[in-house]
Parts: structure tokens; C-alpha cells; sequence
């Protein structure tokens, strides 16, 4: 099958990014970046003085753009689906010889939906936070930041070249690295913070290699010549370039082997986990890779390295998510597992460009509506994030509660919630492609049942476990509507598959779906696909819901529950192999740097003071013995002068 | 007769710096202090409108051009292109900052503030010399007396063994200038024999010169003598060691002076005299140049991560972008000498305002070790986001102007060859983890007890370093000026060295496609 | 005219000097035998001048002549000074510039 696949892919080669100048509405795109941009420069540079109302700016500004995003989605749905590329130029950012790199964005269909998930879950969060950041004297630099965090993530989405994406890519990893880090005086958040920079930078080298082996190849970033003249290209160059991107996709979206800064990122404010972790950051590693579709459908070797990131990254997101009793790092676990499936769908090539865009919409929602969810839980519970310390809160927060459930339903793929349509997708999309894939997929829904269960069991229903003087209460309304609007989105978020039209709207830009017809046929599949999901659930109501809790996690355990609990040993492994040789050989850099380097011009500074020291003796005050020293010296040069005339 | 722009230049900070020094001893350190300010001010002023009537891609401009020692060949010349240009304004930039940043730097040394901004002035005139200087001999006179106001600088305002780094810099430095005086020496020979001369005679005039032949084996000796001192002056792994030094013990304005705008005439050096005299020698001596530079990316980078010393970490830092530099200018290719030449102009803003802020913290808590610190972002809000926002510079955030540099700089070293550019971009890596590892352990963090006292910077200190980072953020976004003023004199440059890009591996399929290359 | 006379009498009269230089501790007389080489060379250029026919030697002497009265204005005075603070003239006792 997979060989057919790529006979169809060769016989239709990729699109071509082909955009027409903007005009009429579409001179608007830079405001969509301008305004909160505008907002994060006001915020941080206008001080106290802007303490008062700065939190209002920051919503204004992500919900205007929020706005202006609609209003090109209309206008772009009102154009022929031929036509429905715009490019805006707006400077020259940089010329080298025959290298020009343009200051430009690009509107299409995929750029549109990011944007509408971007500034749209982007302004429910920045609600949220009104509430949840109100008793935090830095608040107005929280805002700040959250705005320069979506004005990254807009230029990430909507540049027009590779190394304008790299400006939005560094843009996002600094304010990551902000927020994170936002509660800088906990030494952890500012190890965490300074922990997703440093890994972050590591896929940084693949987007710069990529970039420079494109200019290379190609003689320009841009993605309209990239896209024209990809097919030219050998496939070995394609496969380097594939992979150098999935290497840079891997920093970004918190992917095998590059996973280990997004558990430790729980240690900013929960907000920024959910816009980490739904709208931004972690997506743009699937956007990267969605975006060269133009390159990665040429290359069936770097899409098959993409698979198996996906794969492993989906299973160990997981399983991590398992065993975690921190609620926060059990929805991390589950991030990385969802990002799995989405590159694992970005891997397959066009069989699965459009779910895994598909699948990251939806896990936006949900993701957000729950992460929001569990900071609310956090919220009432004194900020405690351990599970073993909750239950029975399903009365205290009614309203989080039901929200939370919604989230649940459509993340576990349990029909007609968001989370089926797109995962049920990709599931059927990787047994279209391999046996193994599939199972993959098919297993880590069953293992995402089950530790969703268990964190519904211990946080919503069980008994209560409360700490002393801990009296759990529902947030204020302006965090509870944000949850509502998600959780509204979370429960309808399939109707994007009617009539496939998620897959229609893309096809421009990502190339024709590829239908593959399975044994069981798509129904057979999706009844599976629930089969595995109640199991997984069953088994959690099994091992979780029918035994006491103890508010203290059990020492004794299996020995795959205790790596789960240490992220898999990721952290240990790089620790032994890449941090402690690393610290141990720059001791000895700095020790070869001090005694051989500079040793070396030292000693020989050193070697011409001794012998100047032994000379100077010579010098001893007496004018007598000077003047024997005279007499001897011409006494020389006469014998000399005698010895060369007369010998 | 033309204005002479670059002569004014020159001789204004040095006029001032003697005038400095003649004021009767009853005046106000104060006023002393305020007419440094107002000499580089204005001297900035002249350099800003200089730069305003310059043409891009007309090719040396504002020359002058006065016999001096005939049996020689020795001229006073002047003129700059776009390359020296740049540093021209970068040094008439950086001066007034340093200045103002360096307030009361100059109270507590040996001779008072008045030799203090003296010396300065000095500096700025002689290294607007070295930058504009179009004969050789001339340029190795302004070479060497550079050397001169640092030594005092260094020797007589700074920490404790101040006396023993300002020798080691010094002794460093001549013996790559007495190397160069050689090849300096030889260049006469040589135009002595070939007759170069307006009149038959010698000449140092670059523009003669640059008509020799010289022959593999006489090419190739003269180069190492210019190359010596100049990776020496740019340090370079393995002559990096005497940076580190006098970094540590200089204050933080002399270092923003040595490192942001002297070590430059290194890398200055190599495009304008080695590139341009010995094409043949420069094609010769590009691999191991490039492994040495790729080694100084490495090499710098790790030991600022290893480095406990805020100053001595900031100059390894630049050891390892003086490699990223050196390694754009010997791939000889359009990208990574862009690159290079931009790089020179950020490196010294986004060193310069590390160094500043470093500076400020440092004279605040009475340590350069980063050990000392913790938790400083709690009581210096503003001194944490400026050393942020510098750092970030540093390690060439996008956004920030070192970025479109090095990021050419790796597309060159690509171009030239992956593994090139593959161990080059290590160096975003490691640059991430020395920065942020800096800024972790000296701002963030519980409060220690004994860094209550450090209070934030007033409002000297900000405004002396705020232009320095909005040229960054401008830059940054729009280089466009500036790397016009730039891609002639690297055209020029790869000309001269008989370098030509390579085109695209893939030929553009249809000519609707063009649109976007060219 | 035999030059040998003159100038065996010139090589006496500048060993006696050179002698006296590396032998004597009191500064005046090292400095009356420096006077005395000095003078036992003008005694040779002129010979040589004579021998020769022409005026380089007496010129070289002449110069000689200058350069020795020059030498004994600023010598004697430091001597006197030496003398005046130290309460001696030995070339032995002033042995403070030293390594």
C-alpha cells in the first residue's frame, strides 16, 4: 500500500505556493500582527503607569485581531477556492549577493485557520486570565508578554519565507521562555524557562541548516520558489531538508527526543500552559511541517522519520500522562501525546496534511478548555496541583466541572464530541498506511482513555481528599465563560468534517486528499477506535475508581509507573549523557584554556623574566667594572677586526 | 577642495583630548565630564551628516590625499567605503555612550577623570584613523598607536591587577603589530621594485598596491604578516587569552571601547588588506582559517559557559562571534561576507550594551562573579530587562539586529561547505546556554541577603545604553540601510578576491518564478 | 715625517689613561684619565690628519675638543653634587644605580 501511495503522491506533485498581491479587505493582514504586537510594546515599555488598565489592552488587542482574523476568513471563504492565496509585501528585510529575504505574509486557507485558532482561544485565555492573574502584582507585564506570545505565533503563521517563519519560531520561544519563567523568583520556573530556550534552540539548528540548504538548492527562502521548483531537487536533498525540519519541528512541538522541556514548562502560570500547549508553540512544529508539504511529499524518507517522532512521541506522551499526579504535567504528558498523532498525520503525507490541522483545531479547543479547566481547579484549591488532593470537587465546581467533562468526552474520541471526528481520522489514516502506525495510534487511545479517566476519577469524582483549610470554590465568571465558550467549541468542533470540508479547504495548498479504502471500512473503524477508548476508560474505573486513593503516591510500584513518573528517564539520560560530560569537559576547557593556551604565552613571558633576572645582575653600579666591560668589548671587536683583515 | 569630513573626524576628539588635559586644574570634574560629552556628541553629529552625503556603491568616498614621507611612498590618505564607513559611525556611536555610561568610571582612577575622557577622545580620533586610513603605512601608524590610549586606560582605571593585564595587552598586541611591521616593510620592497608610485617611486597607497602581482611565495608571506596581527587584534583561538585579561580588569567603558570598536580593526583588517592585497594567499590560506574560526565559535562559547566572571564571560562570547566574522569573510562568498560586515556593526552595539549593564551590576554589588548574584530582578527590575534584552543580542535572537548577520554568516559557511555551517550553528546553541544561564543565575531566584542593597539604575545609565538597543530593534527589523551601504564594498571586495557565488543547486523551472529571486 | 712616534706616544698616553680608568676610585682622577685617552686619540687623528694631507682628522679633533669640554661642564658638575651629599668622591661609594 505504501508503495501505491507513493506512485499517486509522484504522479501529483505538490502544490505550488502561488499567492496574488493583497488588496481591498486583505490590506488589513499586518494589523492582525500589528495590534498585539502594539499591545505587548505598550505594556512593557509604559511601566506602572499602565498597571491600571493594561490588562483590558491586552484583551482589546487579541480580541480586535480575533476580529479582523474573521473578517478574512469570510472574505476569503467569499473568493473561488483557486484564488484564495494573498500575500502581503511589506518590507525587504535583508539582501546578501543574490539572497533577498523578503518582510512578507501570506494569507491561504491554512494560515486562515491558524489565525482564527490563534487569536480566538488566544483572546478566551487572555479573558481567563483577567481572573486568574487579578491578586498578581506583575500583571500588567503578564499581559504584556502573553501579547507579544501571540504576535510571535501570527508572524510564525503568516510569513511568507522560511526565515520569516524563524523570526516568529525565536519570537515564540522567547516569550515562552518569558512566561515560563514568569514567576522567575521559584529557581525551577527560571530552570524550566531557561530548559525550553536551551532545547528549543537545539531544533533551532535544524531550521537554520534547513534554510541554508534550501537557499542552496534553490537560491531563495521564500516559499513560492521553494514550492515551484521543489520537484527539481534530488530526493537526497529533499530527504536532508525533510529532516532538518522535523529536527527544528521536534524543538518546537515538544517532540521525541526533544520532549523534555514542556513537563517542566508546567511551572509558569497555567494560562500560558494552555496557550503553550492549544493555540501556540507546540503546534507550530505540525504548522512547519504542513507548510513544506510541498517538500515532505517528495520525499517519502524524511515523512517516514516524521511517523515514527509521531509514533514514539504519541505513546510516551501517554504513558507519562499515566502515572502523573501532578494534574498539570498529566495534561502535559497528554499534549505530547496529541502533538504525536498530529505529526504522526503530518507524516503521512496527504493522506493526513488536512486532519493533522484538523486534529490540532479540535485538541485546541479541548486542550485549552481543560488546561483552563485545571488552573480553575487550581484556583479553588489554593493553587495545589496534586490530584491526591482533590476529589469529590465535582459539587464545589459545577461549573468547571461540566466544562472539564466536555473536554474529557471529546479528547477521549467519544462521539459526537470534537475529538472523534479528528482523531477517528487519523487513526483510519495510519492503517491506511502501515499495520504497526496504526496499532500506534489505536493504543495510544486506549492509553489516552485511561489516564484521562483516572484524572477525571481523582480530581472530579471519588471521594474528597482535601488538605486542612482548603475550601474549594468556583472561579469568578470571567474565567468560568471562557471554559464555556471552549467547551461549546470542544462538543461541536466536528461539524468541520461535514461534507469534508476541512479537507475540501485545504486541498489547495496541502494537494488533493488521498482516500485509501480499509478492510473494516471507515465505520468498522471508528467502532474499533470506541472499543479500545471504553477499555482504556474501563480499566481506569477498574485500577483508579474502585480502591481507596492515598493522598500520598505510593512508593512501591511497577517499574514502568516509576519511569512514567521520571518522564521516562528523558531528563536522566540527558543528564548522564549530555549534561554531566558536558560540565565536566568545560572544567577541562577551562583548565586547558588557563595552563596550556594561555599557559604557554605566560611561561614564555615568564622564561624571558628568569633570564632577564640572571642578566641583570651584570648590572651591578660599579663604574669601574663597567668600564672593564667597555675596554673588554672593544679589546673583541679589534681582535675581530684583526682576525678578519690579517686571518 | 571638498570638505574634509574624515579629517575633521579624526582630528576633532584628538584636539578635544588635548584640550581636555590642558584645562587649569580648577575646573569642575563636572564640566570636564561635560565637554567629553559634548566633543563626542558632536564629533557624532559631524559623523552622522558625513554619512548622510555618502553614496552607496560609488566606492571610496570623501577622500584626501597628501604626500608625507616621499622616500617611502607614504601618503596621508584617507577616504572609507561602505565597510569602513560603518565602523566609522559605529565608533562615533559607541563613543558618547561609553562616555556617559562611564560617568564616574575615570573619580577613583590614577590621574582623575580629566586624563580619563582625554584618553577616550583620544581613542575615538586614532580608531577613526585605523577605519578611514587608505595607505598602509598610515594605517599601521593609527594600528599602533591605538594601543596606546587603551594601555593608559586599562593601566590606570581599573581592578586591582589592572598593571599586569594592561602589559599583557599591550605585549600581545605589539608583537602582532611588529609582525605586520615586517610585512609593512616588505610591502615597500615590493612596491619599491614594481615601480607602483605616481612617480615611478614606492607607494603605500592601497590603491597601487592593489595593482602588484606579487608571486605565490612573497604573496603568501605578506599575508601571514598582516593575518598575524590581525587575528591577534580580532582574537582567534589559540591567541585569545590577553581579551579574557583585560577585560576583567578594565572598567566596563573601556572594554565596551577595545572589544566593540578596536578589535574590529582586526577583522577590518582582513577584508580591506588581506583580501584585497593577496587574493592568491587568501584562497590559500581559506580552510584553515575556516577551521580556526569554526574552532574560535566552539572554543569562545564553551568557556563562557564555563566562566564565572561577568567581563571575562562577555569577551569569550566574542571570541566566539570574532569566529563567526572571520569564518564569513574566508568563505568568499556574497552571504557570509554580508554577513560578516553586518556582523562587525552588531557585535559592537549588542557587546557594547552587555558590557554597559554587566558594568553597571558589577560596580553595584562590588563583584564581577556571577556567584555573588541571585535574585537581583527582585530589587533592579529594569537593570534585569536591559541585561536580558542585551543578552538575547548576544545570542543573536531574531528580531534583534546580530541575527540577520549571523544567521548570513551560516547561510555562507553553508554555502561553503554544510560542515561549515554545520558546526558554526552549534554555536546558537551554546550561545542560548551561556546567556541564560548568566541571567538565571545572576536575576532570577530567591532574593539573596546581601544583594538587598543593589538598587536599579537611574536614569544616566538607561539613557546612556537605550539608543544602543533601539538601533538593535531597528536594525533588527530593517538593515536595509545599512547593508546597502555594505553589499557594494562586499561586491567589491569578492571581485578583487576573484571569489564567485555559487548558484542555485536547482535551476527555477519557468520564469514566473523569477519573480521572487530577483 | 715618520709617523710611528707619534703615534707610539699616543698608544702610551692612552693605555696610562685606560689604566688609570680601571684602577683609580677617586672620580676626578677617572675623570682626568678619560681626558688623557681622549686626548691621546686627537693626538692620533692629527698625526694621521698630517700624513694624510688633508683635514678630516683635524676636524675630528676638533670635535673631539668640543664634545671633552662639554663632557667636563656637566661630569665635574655631578661630581661636585656627588661630592657635596655624600662627603666623598669615590666612583665606588656612588653605586645606587643598580639592578
Amino acid at each position: 500500500m505504501t508503495t501505491a501511495m507513493t506512485a499517486h503522491v509522484l504522479m501529483h506533485a505538490p502544490p505550488v505556493v502561488d499567492p496574488s498581491s493583497a488588496h481591498g479587505v486583505f490590506s488589513i493582514l499586518w494589523l492582525v500582527i500589528a495590534l498585539p504586537a502594539l499591545g505587548a510594546v505598550v505594556l512593557l515599555l509604559g511601566g506602572k503607569r499602565t498597571d491600571r488598565w493594561g490588562h483590558l489592552l491586552g484583551v482589546a488587542t487579541v480580541a480586535t485581531s480575533f476580529l479582523l482574523s474573521l473578517i478574512l476568513f469570510i472574505s476569503l471563504l467569499g473568493r473561488h477556492s483557486g484564488n484564495r492565496q494573498v500575500s502581503q509585501h511589506l518590507w525587504t528585510w535583508f539582501t546578501a549577493g543574490s539572497y533577498h529575504v523578503e518582510f512578507g505574509l501570506l494569507y491561504d486557507q491554512l494560515s486562515a485557520l491558524f489565525l482564527l485558532l490563534i487569536t480566538g482561544v488566544g483572546a478566551l485565555i487572555h479573558v481567563y486570565s483577567v481572573g486568574y492573574m487579578e491578586h498578581d502584582d506583575r500583571r500588567r507585564r503578564f499581559f504584556g508578554y502573553l501579547n507579544l506570545f501571540i504576535t510571535a505565533m501570527l508572524i510564525l503563521v503568516l510569513a511568507s519565507d522560511f526565515v520569516g517563519v524563524f523570526l516568529g519560531w525565536e519570537g515564540v520561544g522567547l516569550a515562552s521562555y518569558l512566561l515560563i519563567g514568569f514567576w522567575q523568583h521559584k529557581p525551577t520556573a527560571a530552570a524550566a524557562a531557561k530548559k525550553a530556550f536551551v532545547i528549543n534552540r537545539i531544533g533551532d539548528i535544524g531550521l537554520s541548516l534547513g534554510a541554508s540548504l534550501i537557499f542552496v538548492t534553490f537560491g531563495s527562502t521564500s516559499f513560492a520558489v521553494v514550492s515551484a521548483n521543489a520537484h527539481n531537487a534530488s530526493s537526497g536533498t529533499l530527504t536532508a531538508i525533510g529532516l532538518l525540519l522535523l529536527l527544528a519541528a521536534c524543538g518546537k512541538s515538544a517532540q521525541f527526543p526533544l520532549q523534555s522541556w514542556l513537563l517542566d514548562a508546567m511551572e509558569g502560570p497555567t494560562p500560558v500552559s494552555a496557550l503553550i500547549h492549544a493555540a501556540t508553540m507546540v503546534t507550530a512544529g505540525v504548522y512547519l511541517i504542513v507548510r513544506s508539504n510541498f517538500i515532505f511529499s517528495l520525499t517519502e524518507n524524511a515523512r517516514t522519520g516524521v511517523i515514527v517522532v509521531g509514533c514514539i512521541t504519541l505513546l510516551m506522551g501517554a504513558v507519562i500522562g499515566c502515572a502523573k499526579d501532578d494534574i498539570k504535567k498529566a495534561l502535559a504528558g497528554s499534549t505530547m501525546s496529541q502533538i504525536g498523532y498530529m505529526v504522526l498525520a503530518a507524516g503521512l503525507g496527504p493522506a493526513g496534511y488536512a486532519f493533522a490541522i484538523f486534529h490540532l483545531l479540535t485538541h485546541g479547543f479541548f486542550k485549552a478548555n481543560m488546561f483552563l479547566g485545571a488552573g480553575s481547579v487550581m484556583h479553588g484549591m489554593d493553587d495545589d496541583v496534586n490530584m491526591r488532593h482533590y476529589g469529590a470537587l465535582r459539587k464545589a465546581m459545577p461549573y468547571t466541572f461540566a466544562t472539564f467533562s466536555i473536554g474529557y468526552l471529546a479528547i477521549l474520541g467519544v462521539p459526537p464530541f470534537a475529538g472523534f471526528w479528528s482523531k477517528d481520522k487519523i487513526i483510519e489514516a495510519a492503517f491506511g498506511d502501515n499495520l504497526v502506525v496504526g496499532l500506534c495510534a489505536l493504543i495510544g487511545a486506549g492509553v489516552t482513555a485511561f489516564y484521562m479517566t483516572r484524572l477525571m476519577l481523582l480530581t472530579f469524582l471519588s471521594e474528597k481528599r482535601w488538605e486542612k483549610d482548603v475550601h474549594p470554590h468556583e472561579s469568578p465568571t470571567v474565567m468560568t465563560v471562557p471554559l464555556m465558550a471552549l467547551a461549546g467549541l470542544s462538543a461541536v468542533g466536528g461539524l468541520l468534517l461535514v461534507n469534508n470540508w476541512i479537507t475540501t479547504w485545504l486541498s489547495p495548498v496541502v494537494g488533493a486528499h488521498v482516500e485509501h479504502k480499509l478492510g473494516v471500512g471507515s465505520v468498522g473503524m471508528s467502532l474499533i477506535a470506541l472499543v479500545v477508548v471504553v477499555l482504556g476508560a474501563a480499566i481506569a474505573w477498574q485500577l483508579v475508581g474502585q480502591r481507596p486513593i492515598p493522598t500520598v503516591a505510593p512508593e512501591k510500584v511497577s517499574f514502568l509507573t516509576r519511569a512514567a513518573r521520571a518522564d521516562l528517564y528523558g531528563d536522566a539520560f540527558n543528564d548522564e549523557v549530555i549534561v554531566k560530560p558536558g560540565v565536566a569537559g568545560i572544567r577541562g576547557l577551562l583548565v586547558f584554556d588557563a595552563t596550556i593556551v594561555d599557559g604557554i604565552v605566560e611561561g614564555l613571558a615568564a622564561a624571558f623574566t628568569a633570564v632577564s633576572n640572571a642578566f641583570r645582575h651584570v648590572q651591578n653600579g660599579f663604574v669601574r667594572s663597567y668600564a672593564l666591560m667597555l675596554f673588554a668589548g672593544a679589546l673583541v671587536v679589534l681582535f675581530a677586526l684583526l682576525a678578519v683583515n690579517f686571518g | 577642495m571638498s570638505f574634509p569630513w574624515l579629517s575633521v573626524l579624526l582630528g576633532l576628539p584628538l584636539v578635544g583630548a588635548v584640550l581636555l588635559v590642558l584645562l587649569p586644574a580648577g575646573v569642575a570634574a563636572i564640566n570636564v565630564k561635560r565637554a567629553a560629552l559634548f566633543i563626542s556628541v558632536a564629533e557624532l553629529i559631524i559623523g552622522a551628516s558625513m554619512a548622510l552625503r555618502f553614496h552607496n556603491g560609488d566606492g571610496t568616498q570623501f577622500t584626501e590625499k597628501h604626500e608625507w614621507i616621499k622616500a617611502f611612498g607614504a601618503h596621508y590618505a584617507l577616504g572609507v567605503e561602505g565597510l569602513g564607513l560603518s565602523l566609522v559611525l559605529l565608533t562615533v556611536i559607541l563613543t558618547p555612550v561609553v562616555i556617559l555610561a562611564s560617568w564616574n568610571d575615570g573619580d577613583e582612577g590614577r590621574w582623575g577623570p580629566k586624563a580619563f575622557f582625554a584618553w577616550m577622545l583620544a581613542l575615538e580620533g586614532l580608531a577613526v584613523g585605523v577605519f578611514a586610513a587608505t595607505d598602509v603605512f598610515l594605517f599601521y601608524v593609527f594600528f599602533e598607536a591605538t594601543l596606546i590610549p587603551i594601555y593608559f586606560l586599562v593601566g590606570g582605571y581599573g581592578g586591582p591587577n589592572r598593571a599586569k593585564a594592561a602589559v599583557k595587552f599591550l605585549l600581545y598586541n605589539l608583537f602582532g603589530g611588529l609582525v605586520m611591521l615586517a610585512a609593512v616593510i616588505g610591502l615597500y620592497v615590493q612596491s619599491a621594485r614594481h615601480h607602483v608610485g605616481a612617480s615611478g617611486g614606492p607607494s603605500y597607497l592601497l590603491s597601487d598596491l592593489s595593482k602588484i602581482d606579487f608571486g605565490t611565495d612573497v604573496g603568501r608571506w605578506l599575508f601571514l604578516g598582516f593575518m598575524v596581527a590581525f587575528v591577534v587584534k580580532a582574537p582567534l583561538f589559540p591567541v585569545h587569552t590577553w581579551l579574557a585579561d583585560t577585560c576583567e580588569e578594565a572598567t566596563p567603558g573601556t572594554s565596551v571601547l577595545l572589544v566593540s570598536i578596536l578589535d574590529k580593526i582586526g577583522s577590518f583588517g582582513m577584508v580591506r588588506f588581506c583580501l584585497t592585497l593577496f587574493p592568491e594567499a587568501t584562497h590559500w590560506a581559506t580552510p584553515t582559517v575556516v577551521v580556526l574560526a569554526t574552532i574560535s565559535i566552539i572554543y569562545g562559547a564553551l568557556m563562557a559557559i564555563g566562566e564565572d566572571n561577568i567581563p571575562r564571560l562577555i569577551a569569550y562570547t566574542s571570541v566566539s562571534h570574532f569566529g563567526f566574522i572571520v569564518l564569513g569573510i574566508f568563505v568568499l562568498n556574497s552571504q557570509g561576507l554580508s554577513g560578516s560586515n553586518l556582523y562587525m556593526f552588531n557585535h559592537g552595539l549588542s557587546t557594547a550594551a552587555l558590557f554597559l549593564v554587566g558594568g553597571y551590576l558589577i560596580k553595584r554589588r562590588g563583584s564581577a562573579s556571577i556567584k555573588d548574584f541571585g535574585g537581583v530582578e527582585k530589587v533592579a527590575p529594569v537593570a534585569a530587562g536591559l541585561l536580558l534584552i542585551s543578552g538575547l543580542a548576544v545570542l543573536s535572537l531574531p528580531g534583534l539586529s546580530p541575527f540577520v548577520s549571523e544567521f548570513l554568516v551560516i547561510v555562507g559557511a553553508f554555502v561553503y561547505s554544510p560542515w561549515a555551517g554545520a558546526f558554526a550553528v552549534t554555536g546558537i546553541v551554546l550561545a542560548a546556554i551561556y546567556v541564560l544561564l548568566m541571567y538565571q543565575r545572576t536575576m532570577t531566584g530567591p532574593l539573596r541577603e546581601d544583594n538587598a542593597g543593589i538598587t536599579d539604575l537611574n536614569v544616566r545609565e538607561i539613557v546612556a545604553v537605550v539608543p544602543v538597543i533601539a538601533l538593535m530593534v531597528i536594525l533588527g527589523f530593517f538593515p536595509k540601510p545599512l547593508l546597502d551601504m555594505l553589499n557594494p564594498s562586499v561586491h567589491h571586495s569578492l571581485v578583487q578576491v576573484g571569489a564567485h557565488d555559487p548558484g542555485p543547486n536547482v535551476t527555477p523551472s519557468g520564469s514566473s518564478d523569477e519573480g521572487g529571486a530577483k | 715625517m715618520s709617523v710611528t712616534p707619534f703615534i707610539v706616544l699616543s698608544a702610551i698616553l692612552f693605555t696610562i689613561g685606560a689604566v688609570g680608568v680601571l684602577t683609580r676610585r677617586n672620580a676626578i682622577v677617572v675623570f682626568m684619565c678619560v681626558e688623557l685617552m681622549l686626548n691621546a686619540s686627537n693626538l692620533a687623528l692629527v698625526t694621521f690628519s698630517r700624513a694624510n694631507g688633508n683635514l678630516d682628522g683635524q676636524i675630528a679633533a676638533f670635535f673631539v675638543m668640543v664634545v671633552a669640554a662639554a663632557e667636563v661642564v656637566v661630569g665635574l658638575a655631578i661630581i661636585m653634587t656627588i661630592f657635596r651629599t655624600r662627603r666623598s668622591a669615590s666612583v665606588d661609594d656612588a653605586s645606587l644605580l643598580k639592578y
